[in-house]
Order: C-alpha cells, then structure tokens, then sequence
C-alpha cells in the first residue's frame, strides 16, 4: 500500500538495505546503508526483518506527506525530524496517519538518519538487494534517488508495535571527533615507518568530498617507500587507500570493488558507523588493532544487536 | 614474479587477501582463476565473495562463523592440492562488433597514428583472444589482456561526457566495451550490440574473469539483426572451450 508521498527529497534520499553481496566479482558495489547499526535498530523497532529496505536521509531536507497509516521509526542521525512541525522522537516507533506530514530540518548530530516502516520501503529487488547504487542506476527507486512526488510503498501498520523505543544506552551519539580502529595492510609495507607513524598519530578532517563513495581527509601527508601504485586488486568496506599525495581516502558502501592504489590500512566494521555519521570538518584519529580484537569488538556488537532484537520482539 | 607460496593479507577483519604474485602475467592470473574455483567448489561456511584481479584475490568472510585461522588452514589446504586438470578449461567468448563510422569514431586515427588503414586495425583487433584478467570500474567492466601493440593509441585530449553502451575502445596498449553510458576517454573503434550486463541474468556479467573474449567484425545489417534479438532476450552469445 501507498504510505508517502515526497513533497522535497533533500539533497540526497535512498532507499538502502544491508547492500548486494556475491556480485564484487562482476564489478558490482556492494552499497547499502552507511550506517549499519542505524538501519538494522530502525527495522527491529517497527518489527521488520533487520535488513528491510529503508530511507537513508542525507543531511536534510525531506519532507514527505503519509498517505494511508503507518508506523515508523527514526534513527541514525538527528536531522531534527519532525511531525506536522513537532518534534518526532527517534529509535520509537511513532505511529502516522494520513495526510501528516514528516519533514527533516537541519544536522543537529551526524550525517545521515533513518527511516524505518513497517513492512519496509517497497521496492523490487535487483541482484538480491533494494539498496541504490545511483552511478549504475540501480536498485532503490528506479536506482535513483527520491524526487518530488515521489510515492512510495509500504506495508500495514501492526499497531502492538507503537510505542516501542531504544533504551537510551543503546542510542549512539555522534560527536565531531572519533577513533577509528584499523587493522593495518594490505600495503602497509609500501610504506616507510615514518609514514605508518604519521597515519597512526596525526589527526585527519573530513574535507567536502565526502560522500557514500568514500570520504577524502585532510591531514599530515603519509609518505610512501616507492610510489603509490599497485597491480589493481579488491577493496573491501574501509580500506584506507593512500594516492601519491600522501592524503587518505577511506573507502565506503558505493565504493569501486577493485582500485589501483596503495591501502595501508582497514578501518574495522564496527567502526564505519561512526564514519558514515561523520560530516566534512569532522575529525578523526587512527588506532591501531589486530584481528582478534577486531572480531572481539564485532562479537560484542552482533551480541548486542541480537539482544536488543529479542528484548524489542518482547514488545518493550 | 610468482611468489613460491602465496602471501595472505589482511583486508580488516572480514576480508583477507591471497596474493600470488606482482605481476601482470597470464600464469599468473590463471592461478587467482584456479584458487577461485577451488574455493567455489569447497563451499566453505561462512565464506561471502570472493574478487578475482590481476594477481590475488580478495575472500569476503564472516569472522563470527569461521575464525581466521581455521579459514586460513583451509584455503592453504586448497591451494597446495589443485592439478590444472582438476579445472574446467577457460573459455573464449565472441562479442559481434561492428567497425568505423559512427559506431567507432576513432578507427580512422587509430588507424592513422599506427601508419595502418582502418582495415587493417580491425583485422588486428578482432582477430585476437584476449584474457579477462578482471572486471572492475563499474558492473560488467573487463580489464583485457593481449592486445597487439600494433594498433596502441593514446586517450583522448578530451575525453568524451557521453558514450553509449557497448562502445569498444582502445587506451594505450589496453582494449575494453564500455557496459554502459558513461562518460570516457577512450579512443572508440566499434561497438557490439550484445549487453555485457544486466542485473536480471544470472550471473548479470557476459564475460568472466579468467575467461576470453574475442571480436568478431559485422555488418549493418548484422548488427541490426543481433539487436533485435538482443532486445528480445534470445540472442546467444557464442562461448566455446579454449582451444
């Protein structure tokens, strides 16, 4: 059934799910949400599947008017999201009704929100995945993103679900500045030592090209042994690719899946959130981890995502 | 060179790198193929995707579901038992293409900057095998290997803000079709009317990595007819056993 329909898109809505995988080796991004923790809390909320397709909402500037009842939830960033001009709480699922009016206003605290429904954003599946990879105009809505009037589909409302909400311990905050865990390599011997110590011990900003491709930082520059090419191969979520001007690009969800350019480092999964929710002029910091810390921090994340499924499936 | 044993490298935490070597060769990318099918045949658990290149390949997995070193024991495993004759032989793929005019622009200067006639480039370009070391850049890009440095041509001053898909085109010492519309400096000889992707065929890539390709030059009217059967989805490409 019709649920929105788009007055403003903002600069850049999509639908998003947990992206398309198994087809990297076809050239085919993976994309998907940014904001991984974000996207699976909005669908568990409203009782979806955690992976259901969703609104990831850039910044501002949405506005949508619901067309039959629902129920949603907000979360990710607060982009000061309001009903008929109140406020909307976020991590809740607040129940809508026909010609009320959901707009974002402005980035209070991160990047990029969330908007869950129930039954999720329907959208027909390509390669496994409603996720948007707008480049190759795919997924998504007609693989492009959301335009003024706009309608969407979604499905009806399961009203034991309003009400439910995230404990506020479980609800993120998102401040100009973040660490970011790294395991180092692929290339990381492409690299003299005082270009690892430089990575690892300077603070780097977001610049303005920043977007779901990857983001560019600014910084002290990484020096490299040789040069900064290599025989092109894979890049996975996070790699820190370094190009002959020393600056870092960390690559995210619309990234290539090959590239030709020296990568020193991974920033760990459970740590691309905190980049997606980053905005140009942010800072950040490296940290070095190994492996089995990095699968520590991922068991504890997956642990508590699985408690929170089964605590919201209670109907808290 | 070809390392004696491959390196494993780590891409963060859910992914890994096998790395057989630094070279552009195709032994070398023969092996990333081999390791490929390997690891396809052994359905490993917890194993995601796998991105064959020019010299590794990189291994998606889910640390939750097989930890590292299990996972590494495992691919070593694979790795050191495989004969060539354990896989099956590579294929080489026709893709119908039609030269010159407004189909490729460029034939006459590629034809001119190599003291050729446009005849002659297109009996060197179409009348090669050339290995799919990869695909990558965007849905259904090949990154082939093999062309004569006979018909080798510069980019574009300029590069172009459209090209239409399927355009086959020549950059440096490289050759490729263009999948899609995109924007592209790449000096054009010829296009072919057979669809190097689409996200509804399984798999959605025509050509795959480890595989070849060769063109074959048509006609008008040809290129008319294979359209036609394009677009109503029963035109079969011709893909047999490399010889």
């Amino acid at each position: 059934m019709e649920v929105f329909e788009v007055i403003q898109p903002g600069p850049l809505t999509t639908v998003q799910d947990l992206g398309r995988h198994g087809y990297q080796q076809y050239g085919t991004p993976v994309s998907g949400a940014m904001d991984d923790y974000a996207l699976r809390l909005g669908n568990l909320i409203v009782g979806n599947d955690e992976g259901a397709a969703c609104l990831e909402i850039t910044l501002m500037g949405l506005q949508m008017r619901v067309v039959e009842d629902t129920i949603v939830a907000i979360t990710g960033a607060d982009l000061a999201p309001a009903l008929n001009g109140n406020p909307l709480p976020m991590w809740e699922a607040v129940a809508v009704h026909g010609g009320d009016i959901i707009s974002f206003a402005w980035p209070r605290s991160g990047c990029r929100a969330y908007l869950g429904v129930v039954g999720g954003i329907d959208v027909p599946k390509v390669m496994g995945s409603a996720a948007t990879y707008v480049k190759a105009r795919m997924g998504g809505l007609e693989g492009r993103a959301l335009r003024a009037g706009d309608r969407l589909r979604g499905g009806k409302p399961r009203p034991r679900v309003v009400g439910r909400r995230l404990p506020p311990q479980y609800i993120p905050e998102y401040r100009g500045q973040s660490e970011l865990r790294v395991i180092l390599g692929p290339q990381d011997d492409h690299f003299t030592e005082e270009g690892i110590y430089t990575f690892l011990h300077s603070e780097y900003t977001i610049s303005t090209e920043a977007d779901r491709l990857g983001y560019r930082l600014e910084g002290p520059r990484i020096e490299h042994k040789t040069g900064a090419d290599i025989i092109s191969d894979g890049l996975p979520l996070g790699s820190v690719q370094v190009p002959g001007d020393g600056l870092p690009i960390v690559l995210l969800a619309d990234r290539q899946t090959t590239g030709g350019y020296t990568k020193i480092a991974t920033v760990i999964t459970v740590d691309i959130v905190k980049l997606a929710q980053a905005k140009p002029g942010d800072k950040v910091r490296f940290l070095q981890v190994t492996e089995e810390e990095a699968h520590e921090a991922l068991r504890e994340y997956e642990q508590t995502i699985y408690t929170l499924k089964h605590w919201l499936q209670q109907g808290h | 060179m070809i390392y004696e044993r491959p390196r494993f490298l780590p891409g963060g935490e859910k992914a890994l790198f096998i790395e057989f070597g630094n070279v552009i060769t195709p032994e070398l990318n023969c092996r990333v193929r081999h390791m490929l099918l390997a690891i396809e045949k052994a359905g490993i658990p917890g194993v995601i995707e796998a991105v064959p290149t020019y010299r590794s390949l990189l291994l998606y997995y889910d640390p939750l579901q097989i930890g590292y070193k299990e996972l590494r024991e495992r691919l070593e495993a694979l790795e050191q038992k495989p004969e060539d004759s354990e896989f099956p032989k590579p294929t080489v793929t026709e893709v119908p293409t039609i030269y010159g005019n407004e189909y490729g622009p460029d034939l006459e200067f590629v034809a001119k900057h190599n003291g050729l006639t446009p005849e002659e480039v297109v009996q060197i370009h179409a009348g090669t095998a050339y290995l799919i070391y990869m695909l990558g850049f965007m849905p259904g890009f090949v990154y082939l290997g093999g062309m004569s440095p006979k018909i080798a041509t510069p980019r574009l001053e300029t590069p172009r803000i459209k090209i239409p898909g399927g355009s086959v085109g020549i950059a440096g010492s490289q050759t490729g079709i263009y999948p899609a519309e995109s924007p592209g400096g790449w000096q054009l000889i010829g296009r072919t009317p057979v669809k190097l992707f689409d996200p509804y065929r399984q798999p959605p890539a025509l050509l795959q990595a480890g595989n070849y390709v060769t063109f074959v030059s048509i006609t008008p009217q040809e290129f008319a007819r294979i359209k036609g059967e394009v677009e109503q989805g029963t035109y079969v490409v011709k893909e047999t056993p490399m010889a």
